[in-house]
């Protein structure tokens, strides 16, 4: 049996997408002339502020193309549904942004993103645009502590690109950007679970089983398996499992501050999340930690899978102001 | 001795396109036990891209070089993902390893062969053991070599070739993922087959079957 989904043609969907937000969203959002899958900010580009491209597959949304406009990315290069995009429409957006300063390359840490990103950046040296790449691993659940280098990328993008887009817009130097990415990355942590599938439009087959009364916790954004599987358990617990992983490493002091993202991964309603968040509060609170902002929501999602994720951001002075720093994108607005 | 042409070629690739669009539904189901469950399309996407791009191409103009340089630019950009890169790079390779011949021999083909094996080592950072494609692609490679060393007629070079690529999808089962979405897996993955070494021997299988 296939899902039901609201498609015209499975293997048009990420092009058609495209065209619905770029109808929806024409003050913040266009697309470059011949390279309709290189998607940039109206205002972004400035000389002398160094460029910020995302990007990765479709099927995220907001992530990765919200997030573009001042004040956070100037340019996303969208790939199909769950795919890195090809080498090409990544050049493209670091040539449109490009302003003399450097590109900033961002995006999840996965094996394909990175050959095509790397290719991107070869081929953008041969044009004399200077890119560097800060990959995010912000899941928790994806491998040891020691092999940080080694995890995904996931929710925690939208701290981790909202930081870097800040010292971007503040014209920082191409080594300051660079260093405040990387902090934000380091400072990052995701857990997720997941309670039922998602499917491909291309597809429209469950991308893994799970029993009608199971959860798995760590779960990736593609459906890659998590960490553990087990039956559903309440809200406080499942939000108690996915904390303590996250604490355990961040490892607050008393008196720290933190900010908060309860992110849906497509089908979990905001009921849940804010749930979810109440735990959030009570864990944070007992042990003296205080809550700078909090962002419930879609903000990274995986179709129409059900389940959440939590991130947490351990701020200093620096990383709060860039997350406090006004961006006005066409599915994000702050400050 | 055989001579392969750009239209052999051509017909390799159609072929490859029409034995991966039949296998798409089971790379699928196989890349979603331990990956995200879009393998098979990723390649059915790209081989289709490359049977369009070269349907575009005269023949009889260009060479082998200009042919599988097509077929990489083609691949790359339909596909992206993680084949994409790997795919790409393997037939630019193999461009590169045929340059400035008007036809291939079967010595010109097995140095393809090897040559696009090793671009997707080089390009996946990957060895054998590893759960990859490189484990069917390498000892296919090396099994072509070996055979056409020994005398034998492209047909059982490739034949050869295919046997070790089988050979070598059915050992990723008992390894554990160490690149890749699936190295996040750890021991989980043991006892499943790895979707891109199974695809791999699907193409290579559409290899012989167009070129021995």
């Amino acid at each position: 049996m296939q899902t039901k989904k609201i498609i015209n043609d499975g293997n048009r969907s990420v092009d058609e997408m495209l065209e619905g937000i770029l109808a929806a969203h024409p003050r913040h959002l266009k697309s470059v002339d011949g390279s309709p899958r290189s998607i940039i900010a109206r205002d972004g580009r400035r000389p002398g502020k160094v460029g910020l491209v995302i990007g990765g597959g479709s099927g995220h949304e907001p992530t990765f193309l919200g997030f573009v406009g001042k004040g956070l990315a100037d340019a996303a290069a969208i790939g199909n549904v769950f795919a890195s995009p090809p080498p090409d429409p990544i050049l493209e957006c670091a040539k449109a942004v490009s302003a003399g300063a450097g590109v900033l390359f961002m995006y999840g840490n996965y094996a394909g993103d990175v050959m095509n990103f790397d290719m991107a950046a070869e081929m953008a040296a041969m044009d004399d645009i200077e890119v560097r790449t800060v990959l995010s691993t912000d899941d928790v659940a994806s491998a040891p502590r020691d092999q940080r280098q080694k995890r995904r990328g996931v929710a925690g993008n939208f701290f981790i690109f909202k930081a870097a887009g800040a010292a971007c817009d503040r014209m920082l130097s191409f080594d300051e950007c660079e260093r405040i990415a990387k902090k934000a990355n380091d400072h990052t942590f995701t857990m997720g679970v997941a309670l039922s599938p998602c499917s491909l439009p291309q597809t429209r087959r469950p991308n893994f089983e799970i029993g009608e009364d199971e959860m798995e916790i760590g779960m990736g954004i593609h459906g890659e398996p998590g960490i553990a599987r087990g039956k559903l358990k309440t809200a406080d617990e499942i939000t108690d499992e996915m904390l303590d992983n996250i604490l355990d490493e961040m490892a607050p002091a008393r008196g720290d501050k933190v900010a908060v993202l309860v992110n849906s991964l497509g089908s979990t309603p905001l009921m849940e999340l804010y749930i979810v968040n109440r735990r959030v509060k009570q864990r944070l609170d007992d042990i003296g930690v205080s809550i700078h902002a909090t962002w419930v929501g879609n903000y990274c999602t995986s179709l129409e899978m059900a389940g959440a994720s939590v991130t947490l951001m351990h701020l200093d002075g620096e990383l709060q102001t860039m997350l406090d720093h006004p961006c006005d994108c066409a599915m994000f607005r702050a400050g | 001795m055989t001579v392969i042409d750009t239209a052999r070629l051509k017909t390799m690739f159609d072929e490859i396109a029409v034995a991966i669009e039949a296998d798409k539904d089971r790379l699928c189901q196989l890349d979603g036990v331990i990956g995200d469950a879009d393998h098979g399309i990723a390649m059915a996407l790209g081989f289709g891209a490359v049977r369009d791009a070269l349907a575009a191409l005269d023949l009889s103009a260009i060479e082998p070089t200009a042919l599988l340089n097509t077929a990489a630019k083609s691949f790359l950009n339909a596909v992206g993902a993680s084949s994409g890169p790997l795919y790409a790079t393997a037939f630019m390779r193999g461009a590169a390893a045929v340059k400035g011949k008007a036809v291939l021999t079967d010595a010109d083909v097995v140095a393809m062969v090897q040559a696009m094996a090793q671009g997707i080592r080089d390009r996946g950072k990957a060895e054998i053991g590893e759960k990859t494609m490189v484990d069917a692609w390498q000892p296919a490679a090396e099994a072509a070599a070996a055979a056409h060393t020994a005398g034998k007629t492209l047909a059982e070079s490739f034949s050869a070739a295919l046997e070790a690529a089988e050979r070598g999808a059915e050992a990723t089962k008992n390894m554990i993922a160490s690149k890749g979405r699936s190295s996040r897996l750890g021991e989980r993955s043991l006892g499943h087959m790895d979707p891109g070494a199974a695809s791999a021997v699907t193409v290579i299988g559409a290899m012989r079957n167009s070129l021995g």
